[in-house]
C-alpha cells in the first residue's frame, strides 16, 4: 500500500515542487494551505507524514504540530517541519513539541526525500 | 563665708589673743589677793592703764595691719587670680595671670601659665590637625569633582532613597536632552540636588539592580555592580551602571547578629549613565536588514532551489509541467529582487526594535526570579540542577517580570503550590523551566498568556510574554514530563561568553569644578515635607512672576516665571526654571518700563497652560518661597483648575517673614530687606532675578528664625499668618 504524505505550506511556488517530488517518489499526496486545513485533512486523509510548514496564517506549524502529537489517533505519525527560519532555538523548539525532523528552507530536495524515506523506515 | 566677714573675725580674734590674757590673769589675781592688796595694785596700777591700753592698742593695730597684709595677698590676691583663670578657661584663652604678691603666690601664678601655655599648644596643634585633615577632605572632594565633570560619561550620585547627591554636566545635558516640552527649556529641570532619581528613571528597575548588587556583595563579588537598559518616557535608550557607595559598618560591641560578613553597607550608588540610543538604532537597524536579507530570502530560495532541483533531475518532464517550475524560478527570482530593492530603501522606516541585552549570570537571573516570585506571590519556590556557571545574554528585569507573570498565571489558575527553577545549556542555547507538579496546562493556555500584556499584583507591563522573548531572540514553549507527573515550560535564551575584565584607559585633565554636588545630603534619608521638619533641612523652590497687571480676576495674566530651588541652605543657581510666556493678551504699556518684557518677547513663546505643568513638575516635593506670595499664588490658583494642577505645597512668604523678624521697621519691601540683611541686588525685576534675591534673602532669615525659636516649617507659617501685615493685608 502507498503511503501518504500531506503538505502544509502557503506558499504555492514550493508546495509545486514538494507536491511533483513526493508524487515521483511514489507517495499518495494531499496539500493544505493553511493550519486549520491541515488538521481537517490530517483527520479525513491520514496520512503516514506530515510535511509542515512554521510560518502560516490562522494557526502556526507549532500548534498544528501540538495538536497533532495531542491527538492518540495519531501515534504513529510523522511530523517533518520546514521552515525559514533557522534559529538554534527555533529548531530546538520544534523538535521538543514533537517534530521528528526540523528542515530549514532552503533544503536538498534530495536529502529532503532521503529523510524522508528514513523516517518512514523505506530507506 | 565671705572674705570680709572672714577677716572680720579674725581681727575680733587678733583683739581677744592681745587683751584676753591680760585680763584673765588681772581676774586670778584679784581673786586671790586680800582686800588692802587689791587696792594697793589699783593704786598702782590705775594711774598707769592709759600707757598699757596705749601699748596693746599699739600692738593690736600692727597685729591687724599684718593680718591685713596676709589676707590681701594670700586671700584676695587668690580670689583674684582665681577669676582670672576663669578668663583664661573660657573667654579669652590669651590672657595671662600677672604674677604678684608674696613669692608663693608668683610661684602659684607661673605655675598656672605654664599650665595654660601648655594647653594653647595642644590646642593649636589639634586645630592644625583638624584644617589639615579638613583641607584633605576638601581636596579630595574636590578632586572627585573635578574628575566627575571631566568625564564623558553622565554620573549622577544617589543615597538609598534614590535622592540625587552628585550629577555632572555630562548627565545633565543628557536628561535635558532627553526632557521632552517644556520642561527642556527649563534648563533640564528633572535633574537636581535633592531630587529623586525615580523622576528620570524607572524605580522598580533601579531597586531591582539594588538588589543585585547586595546579592553580589553578599557572596563577596569583587565587583559589585550591576547594569540595565532603560528607555525614558520620550523613548531613549539609555544605558546605567551602577555602582554602591559603600560604607564599612563597625559593629557594636551588644550588635552580634549584623551576618558573618556583613561589615559593608550600602549608603547609596554611582549611576553612570550613556545614551545609547544612536548607536543602538543603527545596530537594529544592521540586525533588521540581515534578518530581512537572510530570513526573507529563505522561502524564496527554497522554492527556487527544489524547482531546479527538480527540473535537473526530471529532464523527459513534459513541456507543460517544465513551463511551471521556470515560472516559479522567474516568479521568485523576481520577488526576492523586489525584497532586496524595498529593504535597502526602506530600512530605515518601522524598524521593530530589538532590546539591547547585558551579560549575566544564569543563576543570578534565577535567584532573583525566586524572591521576587516568592516576595509578590507568597509562592514557595526551589532549585534544581542549577547550572552554575552559566552566563547569559538578557535584560534581566524584564525577564524577571516574564517569570513572575508566569507563576502568578499558574497560581491564580491551577492553584500550584511550588515552583522549581532549573537551568542547563545546549551549545549557544540557555535553558530557562520553571517546573511543576500535577495539574498540566494546555499549550493554547500558553499561547494566549503570551500574547497579554503581563500584569504581575496589579502592577501592568506595556510588554507581552512574547515581546520580552522575542526581545531576546528566545523562545518559549510548554512540556509535560509525564513519567514525573510534572510539567513546565521551558525559556530558551542566548548563552554569553564568560565576560573578561577589559580595562579602559583614561586621560584626565584637572582643572574645572564642578558646581553640581551636595555630599550633605547623603545623611537626608526623606525629602517629603513635613510640616515639622527643621526650616534648614527642606527644600525650596523660590519664585517670582512678572504679570500685565496686578488684577487676575480682571483678566491679567502671567507673562514669566522665574524660579530657582534652594537646598541644605544653598542656592542653586544652576537648577532654575525660566520662562516666557505669551498672555494670549495685548501688554499693558504702563507695565513695560516695570517688567521690561515687550510683545516681541512673548509672542511665539508658550502658552501658560503649557508652562504651568512643568513649573508643577519644577517645585514637585518642595516647599513654595516668594515675596510676597499671596499677589503670585493667586495668580498660580486661578489657573490650577483650567490647567489641571494643584500647587498643594506650603507657601513661606519672605515679606511675612521680615514682618516676624524686623516688626518694627517700616519698610518690607524685597529691596529694603536686601539692603537691611546685606544683600548685593542686581538683575532685578526679571523674574528670575527677583527670585533669587528673595532665594538669598530668605537663606539669611534662616538663622535668624531659629534665634527667635522658630525651627520648623509649621512654627514659620503660623508665626507669618500672625504678623500685623498678615491680618491687615489678607
Amino acid at each position: 500500500m502507498a503511503r501518504k504524505i500531506l503538505i502544509v505550506d502557503d506558499e504555492p511556488n514550493i508546495v509545486i515542487s514538494l507536491e511533483f517530488l513526493m508524487k515521483k517518489e511514489g507517495f499518495v499526496v494531499a496539500v493544505a494551505g493553511d493550519g486549520d486545513a491541515a488538521l481537517e485533512q490530517a483527520a479525513a486523509f491520514r496520512p503516514d507524514l506530515v510535511l509542515l510548514d512554521v510560518m502560516m496564517p490562522k494557526k502556526s506549524g507549532y500548534e498544528v504540530c501540538e495538536q497533532l502529537r495531542g491527538d492518540p489517533s495519531q501515534g504513529d505519525l510523522k511530523i517533518v517541519m520546514l521552515t525559514a527560519k533557522g534559529r538554534e532555538s527555533e529548531v530546538a523548539k520544534g523538535i521538543a513539541i514533537g517534530a521528528d525532523a526540523y528542515v530549514t528552507k532552503p533544503f536538498s530536495t534530495k536529502e529532503l526525500v532521503a529523510r524522508v524515506r528514513t523516517l518512514l523506515g523505506m530507506a | 563665708m565671705n572674705a570680709r566677714t572672714r577677716f572680720l573675725i579674725a581681727a575680733a580674734v587678733l583683739g581677744l589673743l592681745m587683751t584676753g590674757p591680760f585680763l584673765l590673769t588681772v581676774a586670778i589675781l584679784f581673786g586671790d589677793l586680800q582686800e588692802a592688796e587689791r587696792t594697793a595694785i589699783v593704786d598702782i596700777l590705775l594711774p598707769r592703764l592709759p600707757i598699757g591700753t596705749l601699748m596693746t592698742l599699739m600692738g593690736f593695730i600692727l597685729g591687724l595691719q599684718v593680718l591685713r597684709g596676709l589676707f590681701k595677698h594670700y586671700v584676695r590676691g587668690l580670689l583674684r587670680m582665681a577669676e582670672t583663670l576663669r578668663l583664661m578657661l573660657g573667654a579669652n584663652r590669651n590672657f595671662r595671670v600677672t604674677p604678684e604678691g608674696p613669692p608663693e603666690v608668683c610661684e602659684l601664678a607661673r605655675a598656672a601659665n605654664d599650665l595654660a601655655q601648655q594647653r594653647d599648644e595642644l590646642l593649636t596643634d589639634v586645630e592644625a590637625q583638624i584644617a589639615r585633615a579638613k583641607a584633605s577632605v576638601e581636596e579630595e572632594k574636590n578632586r572627585l569633582a573635578a574628575l566627575m565633570s571631566e568625564l564623558s560619561m553622565g554620573v549622577v550620585v544617589c543615597n538609598l532613597d534614590g535622592r540625587i547627591l552628585l550629577y555632572n554636566n555630562r548627565a545633565r545635558l543628557q536628561f535635558k536632552a532627553l526632557s521632552q516640552g517644556p520642561t527642556s527649556m527649563s534648563g533640564g529641570a528633572l535633574i537636581g540636588l535633592g531630587r529623586s532619581i525615580f523622576s528620570i528613571l524607572e524605580r522598580g528597575q533601579i531597586t531591582h539592580a539594588l538588589e543585585n548588587i547586595q546579592e553580589r556583595l553578599r557572596k563577596g563579588s569583587a565587583e559589585p555592580s550591576a547594569n540595565f537598559i532603560t528607555s525614558t518616557r520620550s523613548g531613549q535608550l539609555l544605558r546605567a551602571q551602577m555602582a554602591p557607595v559603600l560604607r564599612t559598618v563597625v559593629l557594636d560591641e551588644g550588635e552580634e547578629d549584623c551576618g558573618e560578613d556583613g561589615a559593608q553597607e550600602i549608603t547609596g550608588y554611582v549611576l553612570t549613565i550613556e545614551n545609547i540610543t544612536r548607536s543602538f538604532e543603527r545596530d537594529a537597524q544592521r540586525d533588521q536588514v540581515m534578518q530581512s536579507l537572510t530570513d526573507g530570502s529563505r522561502a524564496s530560495l527554497g522554492s527556487v532551489r527544489a524547482a531546479v532541483e527538480t527540473l535537473a533531475d526530471n529532464p523527459d518532464m513534459e513541456p507543460e509541467l517544465r513551463e511551471r517550475f521556470v515560472g516559479i524560478i522567474r516568479d521568485e527570482a523576481t520577488r526576492m529582487s523586489e525584497r532586496l530593492e524595498s529593504t535597502t530603501a526602506e530600512f530605515a522606516d518601522s524598524l521593530k526594535t530589538r532590546w539591547p541585552l547585558e551579560d549575566m549570570l544564569g543563576i543570578d537571573l534565577v535567584t532573583a526570579a525566586q524572591r521576587r516570585i516568592e516576595d509578590r506571590l507568597k509562592l514557595m519556590t526551589k532549585q534544581e540542577d542549577l547550572d552554575d556557571s552559566l552566563w547569559i545574554r538578557a535584560d534581566s528585569f524584564s525577564l524577571i517580570q516574564a517569570m513572575t507573570f508566569l507563576a502568578a498565571r499558574l497560581l491564580d489558575h491551577y492553584e500550584i503550590r511550588e515552583l522549581r527553577f532549573r537551568l542547563s545549556a545546549e551549545g549557544k542555547m540557555a535553558f530557562v523551566d520553571l517546573i511543576w507538579s500535577g495539574t498540566p496546562v494546555s499549550s493554547e493556555t500558553l499561547y494566549t498568556w503570551e500574547l497579554e500584556n503581563m500584569t504581575v499584583a496589579g502592577e501592568a507591563s506595556p510588554l507581552t510574554l512574547r515581546d520580552v522573548i522575542d526581545r531576546h531572540g528566545g523562545e518559549i514553549w510548554y512540556q509535560r514530563d509525564k513519567a514525573a507527573h510534572r510539567a513546565y515550560f521551558r525559556i530558551v535564551l542566548p548563552v554569553a561568553a564568560m565576560p573578561a575584565v577589559e580595562a579602559q584607559p583614561q586621560q584626565l585633565r584637572g582643572g574645572s569644578r564642578p558646581e553640581y554636588y551636595d555630599f550633605d545630603l547623603f545623611a537626608a534619608r526623606d525629602a517629603s515635607i513635613d510640616l515639622d521638619r527643621k526650616l534648614s533641612e527642606l527644600a525650596y523652590s523660590v519664585f517670582d512672576t512678572e504679570t500685565t497687571g496686578l488684577e487676575p480676576s480682571a483678566g491679567d495674566e502671567i507673562i514669566q516665571i522665574g524660579a530657582v530651588r534652594a537646598v541644605n541652605g544653598r542656592l542653586l543657581r544652576q537648577e532654575i526654571f525660566d520662562q516666557l510666556i505669551d498672555p494670549r493678551i495685548p501688554l499693558k504699556p504702563e507695565g513695560i518700563p516695570i517688567h521690561g518684557i515687550t510683545e516681541d518677547m512673548v509672542r511665539g513663546q508658550p502658552t501658560l497652560d503649557v508652562v504651568l505643568p512643568a513649573f508643577h513638575e519644577f517645585c514637585s516635593e518642595t516647599v513654595l518661597v516668594a515675596h510676597n506670595a499671596a499677589f503670585d499664588m493667586r495668580f498660580l490658583q486661578l489657573k490650577e483648575e483650567s490647567i489641571g494642577v494643584r500647587f498643594s505645597q506650603p507657601v513661606l512668604d519672605t515679606l511675612l517673614l521680615s514682618a516676624v523678624i524686623h516688626p518694627n521697621q517700616e519698610s518690607h519691601k524685597l529691596e529694603s530687606i536686601a539692603e537691611r540683611l546685606g544683600i548685593n541686588v542686581i538683575g532685578r525685576h526679571t523674574a528670575l532675578g527677583d527670585a533669587f534675591v528673595t532665594g538669598e534673602v530668605f537663606l539669611k532669615m534662616v538663622p535668624l528664625l531659629a534665634d527667635m525659636g522658630i525651627l520648623t516649617l509649621r512654627q514659620a507659617l503660623e508665626a507669618a499668618e500672625k504678623t500685623y501685615y498678615a491680618r491687615v493685608k489678607y
